[in-house]
């Protein structure tokens, strides 16, 4: 049984064939009550791969922020001869089709990419996991109402309603094209959670709280979300990379970023034509996505880790 | 369950084939290519583009066909006269009939060519038939009573034909019809191979819908059963025994299978499921000489590539855009671009039509604006700076869903390199989307622009793009003099003297630009070791009646 | 269960006006006249334009034509492509090869996908677990042209172990390869997503209980662990049906698979407005049924979750 010094409440999730109706012991009702919230942030701190992925986030954000400081090579400045040039003096990771610097290309895409996966990310988060809570949660016709609304967007083709929306909107900023990829993508993490949620809100310390007389809102912020919410902080992560890849698939369909604009997904999607002849063009922007995927998918972990109280308790 | 045992006894028929031996005669040796679904019904004056036109030209013999070359080859025509190149004389040969047994005669040219070109037909290839007399009649529109517009806001044309046939076709005999034409056109039978001018079955007239669907033919091949033409997945052709002409087929039959994509095709190809291939795509360029080192075709062909330069644009018009215009063009470095992105398979352009057709020069007067050359496209620029100086970003329009995106920024790169001047390519996502702002003239800057021929004139490569109020004049070029010498070489009376006005008329073009030249795009090709004999033609489709099985 | 399945079927019917409506909407609000655009460079003259226009109901107001077509749909006629073959008809052709290749590709990715997550989650931090996490990532980074290139040149091409492309007929057998490509970046959701719920799941109380009943662990990891691990799961493949039917396009592109995605896709490029809602109707279908076979599991899987009423 975990047992701690502060007075948060142990969650428990019962088997099903033994779920006794169990009450909370020693509930401290004196103890100043600690958020879910802030036990995860201690507990976050205290591991290594949080520093470890959140120094890469930052490194990743400094290289998408002023990528003037990590090259000095135009990523613009791009003659055919060198086409898919090996690694030469200034050069060190070689030249793209059009012949253009790869690490220089790499380093100026970063804002892009990342802007498009990073903010498509965290609005189809949000945004999912909130109606995907209240549906879950509260169940009936909201819940009706949310997945129906989900069914039809989740319908339209992307390809469909990219191209639309795209030909319509002026320009295609990275921001622009977030909310695009946003618009259809929601409805996925609003299921996960809804279902999540299904779970989490027929727990005993639900059903406890409930006894106890706490609102119904506060038990779902308190003890609902926090419990429901790692699948949605799994699929956020890898949706991050795939949304940058989707940006590759909607640039290739000329309905991506505007022209001009660099991105790794763009690289990417270049360096197919050349890829039994030259692979290593295509190696280097995917190794640039993989490892700011890789940053989130092991920051997303230890979040996971942290906000649920038994893993925080092994540990 | 009639169709249960039909579908059945079909799979069987099919699996035979696959499994079936290799030899020729028994019926085995289909040759199977490449192909698209057609984008319309089989019908000859409504099939405008490669995937149906395919189908059509195996399937029927018009009065004429084309050799490899393209000269021209006598089918169902004897002969093909004219004294004044306006009145002609069309004498068939006997003994020709359709699949279902009816002969082929001259009614079932004037029907099937006064079918194509009533306006209420609405057949996309009508206009092939613009320059016989009556064409004005049957073609005849009002406007719409409504006074509905369309999204340009003209008012709408709704179909008016003021007669149903045109009165410059009349047919003599069984054998002989006659054509009159509204201009003397020394090498108007240089058309006739085109698959507009195929002939109908009178079956066809009762319900053309069905015909489409089940198109009946005179051609070296016809359609394998009711069955044949399997949507979206593969067309089976066998050989037309009663077929009399020069098209004679070495193999059994040919499958068209329809391809979404080369790539998927080619991979086809390399896993032994097709035999001929007519197109490389972007990624297997760099490899099919590898893959394919004994079975490979890559010549110039009649396809020409370019970008327009819309004249309404500030800084594009008058000297000042003359000048621009040739500094663009000289600051491209064509030869470089062939040789990297296409791996040789362009052929940097030095004219408007093609190498494979009659009247191309690489000499001619003013065409080293289509070499590179730094120096005098900086100077050029300069000069047109002085007039009046460039600001903004110059962009090539081009569609994505078509293979342009890397040609396109190999060029905007070549120019940025050149001129110093910010550069990028401008994707549209569709086609019909590129069109719309093409024709409301609202480009932002150039638009790419390709070309490839009907029938192999050079005529058919200068006057539908660049005449004054031509059809696919789009970007709205027009010359006095360029007009004046394609209307002179059209009265020619004989093919030498119309090709030396084109000649000239070409040159008029290299002083204006208002299109760019870039390249020939060569036919390429690539085919298996179980089959021999592939010959690509003219128009870069290979003459599959020649390729014989292994 | 049967009054909560009533319920939601009758749902349909306003997904299914909304869907249509918003699509049949965005497919004619398309840049670009898609007639003019069928004949490429060689435009054939207005009139003629204008005709088909009229016979495709083009050149009607949006309203009337969503109206005709919805109008028609009841009369069981779907509107013919510009080919002049019936809707229905394409449908036929399209959506049982689709159907097989979205069945192998969800086989795919639950088998291996529960598979692989549950012993990473099993052995959190072992060399299992990071080769699965380098193989999840490879999987995220490269896009699926990628990947199915390269499949079909090593398995097609070089080993000859498959055909490059698929038949017309689009047998099962002939599916499998392109079923693994459609698979793989679903994949890598499934494995972080069962990874990430076994191991909450194994420190949960529940299973320390078993454990200490005496219940065997291989017991305890399939009923305890797997079970309660797979609402996010099952949800997860619920939704990614629609994605493997629609979503297909570059899968089927690449072996050639005359399938859903490819159709529609095709159809959005040329316009075709009855086609591509024809399509998205039955696929809206799909996707409530999904839905509601996913949460009709939850219940079984999770004794806790009940649907009122």
């Amino acid at each position: 049984m975990p047992s701690k010094n502060h007075g948060a409440q142990p969650h428990f999730v019962a088997a099903f064939e033994d779920t006794p109706l169990v009450a909370i012991d020693r509930l401290d009702e004196t103890e100043k009550a600690r958020s879910t919230w802030a036990d995860a942030w201690d507990a976050m701190r205290r591991r290594p791969t949080f520093w470890i992925s959140s120094g890469l986030i930052v490194l990743i954000l400094a290289v998408a922020l002023f990528p003037a400081l990590f090259s000095s090579v135009s990523p613009t400045q791009c003659q055919l001869s060198n086409s898919n040039g090996l690694p030469q003096s200034g050069h060190p990771l070689g030249f793209t089709f059009q012949g253009c610097d790869v690490y220089s290309r790499i380093i100026f895409g970063t804002g892009a990419s990342v802007t498009v996966g990073l903010l498509a990310a965290v609005i189809v988060t949000l945004f999912g996991l909130i109606v995907g809570a209240l549906a879950g949660y509260y169940g009936k016709w909201l819940d009706a109402v949310v997945s129906r609304v989900g069914d039809i967007f989740f319908a339209v083709p992307t390809v469909l309603g990219a191209i639309v929306l795209l030909s319509v909107l002026p320009d295609r900023t990275p921001v622009v094209i977030a909310l695009v990829i946003s618009m259809f993508a929601w409805p996925q993490v609003a299921r996960i959670m809804r279902g999540a949620v299904l779970t989490a809100r027929n727990s005993d310390y639900v059903v406890a709280s409930v006894a106890l007389g706490v609102s119904k809102f506060k038990i779902l912020l308190r003890h609902v979300v926090p419990n429901a919410i790692a699948p949605v902080i799994v699929i956020a992560t890898v949706s991050l990379g795939t949304f940058i890849v989707a940006e590759a698939t909607l640039s290739f369909l000329g309905i991506g970023l505007g022209p001009g604009t660099m991105s790794w997904g763009r690289d990417i999607g270049e360096a197919q034509t050349s890829i039994r002849t030259s692979p290593q063009v295509l190696l280097y922007p995917s190794i640039a996505l993989s490892l700011t995927v890789l940053a989130f998918l092991m920051l997303g972990d230890v979040l996971r880790d942290a906000l649920d109280p038994q893993a925080r308790a092994r540990r | 369950m009639l169709a249960l045992a039909l579908a059945s006894t079909g799979a069987l028929a099919l699996s035979g084939c696959a499994s079936g031996g290799a030899t020729s005669g028994d019926g085995s040796a289909i040759i199977t290519t490449n192909g698209s679904e057609p984008q319309m019904s089989l019908i000859p004056t409504n099939t405008t583009e490669v995937g149906g036109g395919k189908i059509i030209t195996s399937i029927f013999a018009g009065l004429v066909s084309y050799s490899a070359s393209g000269e021209i080859q006598d089918e169902v025509a004897q002969s093909i006269e004219s004294d004044d190149a306006t009145n002609w004389t069309v004498t068939l040969n006997d003994g020709w009939t359709f699949t279902n047994d009816e002969p082929v005669t001259a009614s079932s040219f004037v029907d099937a060519w006064n079918y194509g070109a009533l306006v209420t037909n609405a057949q996309g290839s009508s206009g092939f038939f613009d320059n016989i007399v009556g064409y004005t009649d049957v073609a005849n529109t009002k406007d719409d009573p409504t006074g509905a517009t369309d999204d340009s806001g003209a008012v709408l044309q709704i179909p008016d034909p003021l007669a149903q046939t045109m009165s410059g076709l009349t047919v003599v005999d069984d054998t002989t019809f006659t054509v009159e034409l509204a201009g003397s056109e020394a090498d108007w039978p240089l058309r006739l191979g085109y698959a507009a001018y195929s002939p109908l079955p009178a079956v066809a007239f009762e319900d053309m819908d069905a015909f489409g669907q089940n198109p009946i033919g005179n051609g070296p091949y016809e359609l394998a059963g009711a069955d044949a033409w399997q949507h979206d997945v593969q067309i089976d052709l066998v050989t037309n025994p009663d077929y009399a002409g020069v098209r004679t087929p070495a193999n059994d039959g040919l499958t068209i299978i329809f391809f979404a994509s080369f790539e998927a095709a080619y991979a086809a190809l390399q896993g032994g499921d097709l035999d001929v291939l007519d197109a490389i795509p972007e990624s297997a360029l760099a490899n099919y000489e590898s893959d394919f080192p004994d079975t490979f075709v890559n010549e110039p062909a009649a396809v020409f590539q370019a970008f327009n330069m819309p004249y309404y644009l500030e800084h594009w018009s008058g000297e000042e855009g003359k000048l621009r215009r040739a500094a663009i063009s000289m600051a491209i470095d064509r030869a470089e671009i062939t040789d990297v992105v296409f791996q040789g398979t362009r052929t940097p352009a030095t004219d408007f039509a093609s190498p494979v057709i009659d009247g191309y020069s690489d000499s001619l007067k003013g065409s080293e604006v289509l070499e590179f050359n730094p120096e005098e496209a900086q100077a050029k620029w300069a000069e047109a700076d002085a007039i009046s100086p460039y600001t903004g970003t110059f962009d090539i329009a081009y569609n994505a869903d078509g293979p342009h995106q890397v040609w396109v920024d190999a060029v905007v790169n070549s120019v940025k390199n050149t001129l110093g001047i910010a550069a990028v390519g401008k994707p549209y996502p569709t086609f019909a989307a590129s069109l719309d702002d093409r024709k409301a003239s609202t480009l932002t800057g150039a638009t790419r622009a390709g070309w490839q021929a009907d029938y192999p004139s050079l005529y058919n490569f200068l006057a539908p793009l660049y005449q004054t109020g031509a059809g696919s004049n789009y970007e709205g070029y027009s010359s006095a003099e360029f007009d004046t010498l394609l209307k002179e070489g059209a009265a020619a009376s004989s093919v030498e003297d119309a090709t030396a006005k084109y000649v000239e008329a070409q040159e008029v073009l290299l002083q204006d630009l208002p299109t760019i030249p870039l390249w020939y795009q060569n036919t390429s090709g690539v085919w298996s070791e179980t089959v021999s004999n592939v010959e690509f033609g003219w128009d870069s489709v290979p003459l599959y009646f020649e390729i014989t099985r292994n | 269960m049967l009054w909560y399945t009533g319920k939601r079927l009758l749902q349909m019917i306003p997904v299914f006006f909304g869907a249509t409506f918003l699509i049949y909407f965005m497919v004619f609000s398309l840049p670009g006249d898609p007639i003019s655009a069928l004949y490429g460079e060689r435009p054939p003259s207005p009139a003629v334009i204008a005709q088909i226009r009229a016979e495709y109901n083009l050149d009607k107001p949006f309203v009337v034509q969503y109206l005709l077509y919805i109008g028609n749909f009841f009369q069981g006629n779907l509107g013919t492509t510009y080919s002049g073959r019936s809707v229905s008809e394409v449908m036929a052709s399209a959506f049982p090869i689709t159907a097989r290749l979205a069945m192998l590709a969800l086989a795919f990715e639950a088998g291996f996908g529960i598979l692989v997550g549950l012993i990473a989650g099993l052995r959190k931090g072992k060399l299992f677990d990071a080769s699965a996490l380098v193989v999840s990532l490879l999987l995220i980074s490269v896009p699926t042209f990628v990947v199915g290139f390269v499949l079909q040149f090593v398995f097609g091409v070089q080993l000859g172990w498959a055909r490059t492309t698929v038949s017309g007929a689009a047998p099962w057998d002939q599916l499998i390869l392109p079923a693994l490509v459609l698979a793989s970046v679903s994949f890598a959701y499934i494995v972080r997503l069962t990874r990430a719920s076994v191991s909450d799941n194994l420190n949960a109380d529940f299973v320390r209980t078993a454990t200490a009943k005496g219940i065997s662990r291989p017991r305890v990891v399939t009923v305890h662990v797997l079970r309660n691990s797979l609402v996010p799961v099952i949800t997860f493949l619920g939704v990614d049906i629609g994605s493997l039917m629609v979503g297909a396009i570059v899968t089927e592109g690449i072996f050639n698979i005359n399938g859903v995605g490819g159709t529609v896709f095709k159809a959005i490029r040329l316009g075709e407005g009855p086609t591509v809602v024809s399509f998205i109707a039955v696929m809206v279908v799909i996707f409530v049924l999904a839905n509601l076979l996913v949460d009709l599991l939850y219940a079984a899987l999770d004794p806790r979750i009940r649907y009122a009423k």
